[in-house]
């Protein structure tokens, strides 16, 4: 059974996802959805000294959105908040492995934003073109 | 209808209705003929009753601007239906807010089809129009639009049908069906993107003001004032599309030569094969009329908990193109309770073999996700 994009770790990763549920004490909490697919993810971060200490997310919509947010909970554990914000679409596809396609792209990418949008918030900082657009 | 726009663009590209020249001369004509040709196709009383609009949705915004502007007050109300795509609730709601008026929305049975309760209850003397559709894009249940002009116009109320799906897909008689106003897309069948119809019973159309305003839809403009040409072209302002116009005329000429009763029953029998075959799929749920008799070609369903992108994406892997996600119908998603539907769609050219790919594709997504 083959299929181009959906590898047997996406699927993992969709069924099984690591990290998901809610953070007791979380310091801040962000969500988001892609309006294309009605995909909904929600990051809740726990943040120490400039990094993260601790990250769960919540979510529903297609296997890519929800097997990417789960791979990217793993990520950023233990990064700085300018590492997080330094992440890109590549770091992303890299994580997973596979090239979505234009039209799945923003499923891959809602975590990240999610995740993105969580920082900015916590910082207090406006958030950025870059971010806005990465969905 | 290809070779039909590559002829105007290359022998007789020219503006209608003004030109002193040969060639404005056989545009127009051109473009007059195929007005006549869809009066004709969905029986209408006069081929001024046909106006040229972009699609579906523009045709709905004319009658909710024009019309609605001038006749919807406070406390008035619209009727329209849950199984309503986007495009008839959204200009609606607009009015509705505009005006203080109220939006009410006949609900559906389990098998979706309207309830007969709620249609006589909803629809009183505060109505003041009923929009629905003829065939539902999600569904594909076949409303009995003659049950609803019935009873609107027992009221006074009036009645527009979005016929984007039924229009390409069986027999639509307007005359029989008695709307008020009726609208579809070109592009649905077999048309050039970018053309639409609005038919309008004349009579309604002579006492609404112009929607669009400017060139081509004008008799005199002074400084002080201007006063507006007779119908259809009061409706159809600036340079149209002459070349989509035609090409309908020539898709419509196609679709008669078939027979509307040979796509409805091609579709009818493919439905019919593809819904059989969908019931061999484990976890396979099938939204909408069982009976095919009642439905035109569209099955929207679900496999399972596999989310439709996720379908969609596999079925592309396998070259079939289905549509996915909530389909311009998210109030009728949010009362069936389901974020998203994966839905397949027959016409003329579809075969058994095609739907046996289909199938084929549906039972590797299910092993994929579920090993």
């Amino acid at each position: 059974m083959s299929s181009d994009i959906y590898k047997d770790i996406i699927l993992d990763y969709y069924r099984n996802p690591r990290n998901f549920g809610d953070l007791a004490n979380a310091d801040v909490r962000a969500k988001d959805s892609n309006p294309l697919c009605g995909d909904i993810i929600e990051m809740q971060l726990k943040i120490n000294d400039g990094k993260i200490d601790d990250v769960r997310f919540k979510g529903r919509g297609c296997a890519i959105s929800q097997a990417s947010a789960s791979m990217l909970t793993e990520v950023i554990k233990g990064k700085s908040l300018d590492d997080v914000k330094a992440m890109g679409k590549s770091n992303v596809l890299e994580l997973m492995g596979i090239d979505p396609g234009p039209t799945r792209i923003k499923c891959a990418l809602l975590g990240l934003k999610v995740v993105k949008l969580a920082v900015y918030g916590y910082l207090g900082q406006a958030i950025t073109e870059e971010v806005k657009q990465l969905v | 209808m290809i070779e039909t726009l590559d002829k105007y663009y290359r022998e007789y590209n020219a503006n209608i209705h003004r030109g002193i020249h040969k060639l404005a001369e056989e545009a127009t004509i051109a473009h007059e003929e195929a007005r006549e040709k869809i009066a004709k196709f969905i029986n209408a009383n006069r081929t001024e009753e046909i106006v040229f609009v972009r699609n579906a949705t523009e045709a709905i915004n004319l009658v909710a601007y024009a019309w609605g502007r001038a006749n919807i007050k406070q406390g008035d109300k619209i009727v329209l239906t849950i199984m309503e795509h986007h495009s008839n609730i959204v200009p609606w709601q607009q009015l509705a807010n505009e005006k203080g008026a109220k939006l009410e929305f006949i609900k559906i049975d389990e098998e979706g089809h309207l309830r007969q309760d709620e249609i006589h209850e909803l629809i009183d003397e505060r109505t003041k129009i009923v929009c629905i559709t003829h065939a539902s894009n999600v569904l594909g249940t076949i409303n009995s639009i003659k049950e609803i002009t019935r009873a609107a116009h027992r009221f006074g109320a009036l009645v527009l049908v979005d016929a984007a799906q039924s229009v390409p897909h069986m027999r639509v008689d307007a005359r029989d069906l008695d709307c008020d106003f009726m609208a579809f897309s070109g592009h649905k069948m077999m048309g050039p993107t970018g053309i639409g119809v609005l038919y309008g019973k004349s009579k309604h159309f002579e006492n609404m003001p112009p929607f669009l305003c400017g060139g081509e839809m004008i008799k005199e403009v002074h400084t002080t004032g201007a006063s507006w040409k007779d119908l259809p072209y009061k409706f159809e302002a600036g340079t149209p599309n002459i070349a989509g116009a035609i090409g309908l005329g020539v898709a419509v000429d196609y679709l008669r030569n078939v027979s509307m009763e040979t796509v409805h029953d091609h579709e009818k029998q493919i439905t019919g094969y593809a819904l059989t075959r969908m019931t061999e799929i484990d976890g396979l749920v099938v939204y909408g009329p069982k009976e095919v008799t009642k439905r035109v070609g569209v099955i929207s369903f679900n496999l399972g908990d596999i989310h439709a992108h996720d379908l969609a994406s596999i079925m592309d892997e396998e070259g079939i193109a289905i549509r996915s996600g909530h389909h311009c119908a998210q109030p009728l998603m949010e009362f069936l309770n389901v974020p998203a539907m994966s839905r397949a769609s027959f016409y003329i050219y579809n075969t058994n073999e095609e739907v046996d790919v289909f199938i084929n594709a549906l039972e590797k997504a299910r092993k994929l996700f579920n090993p």
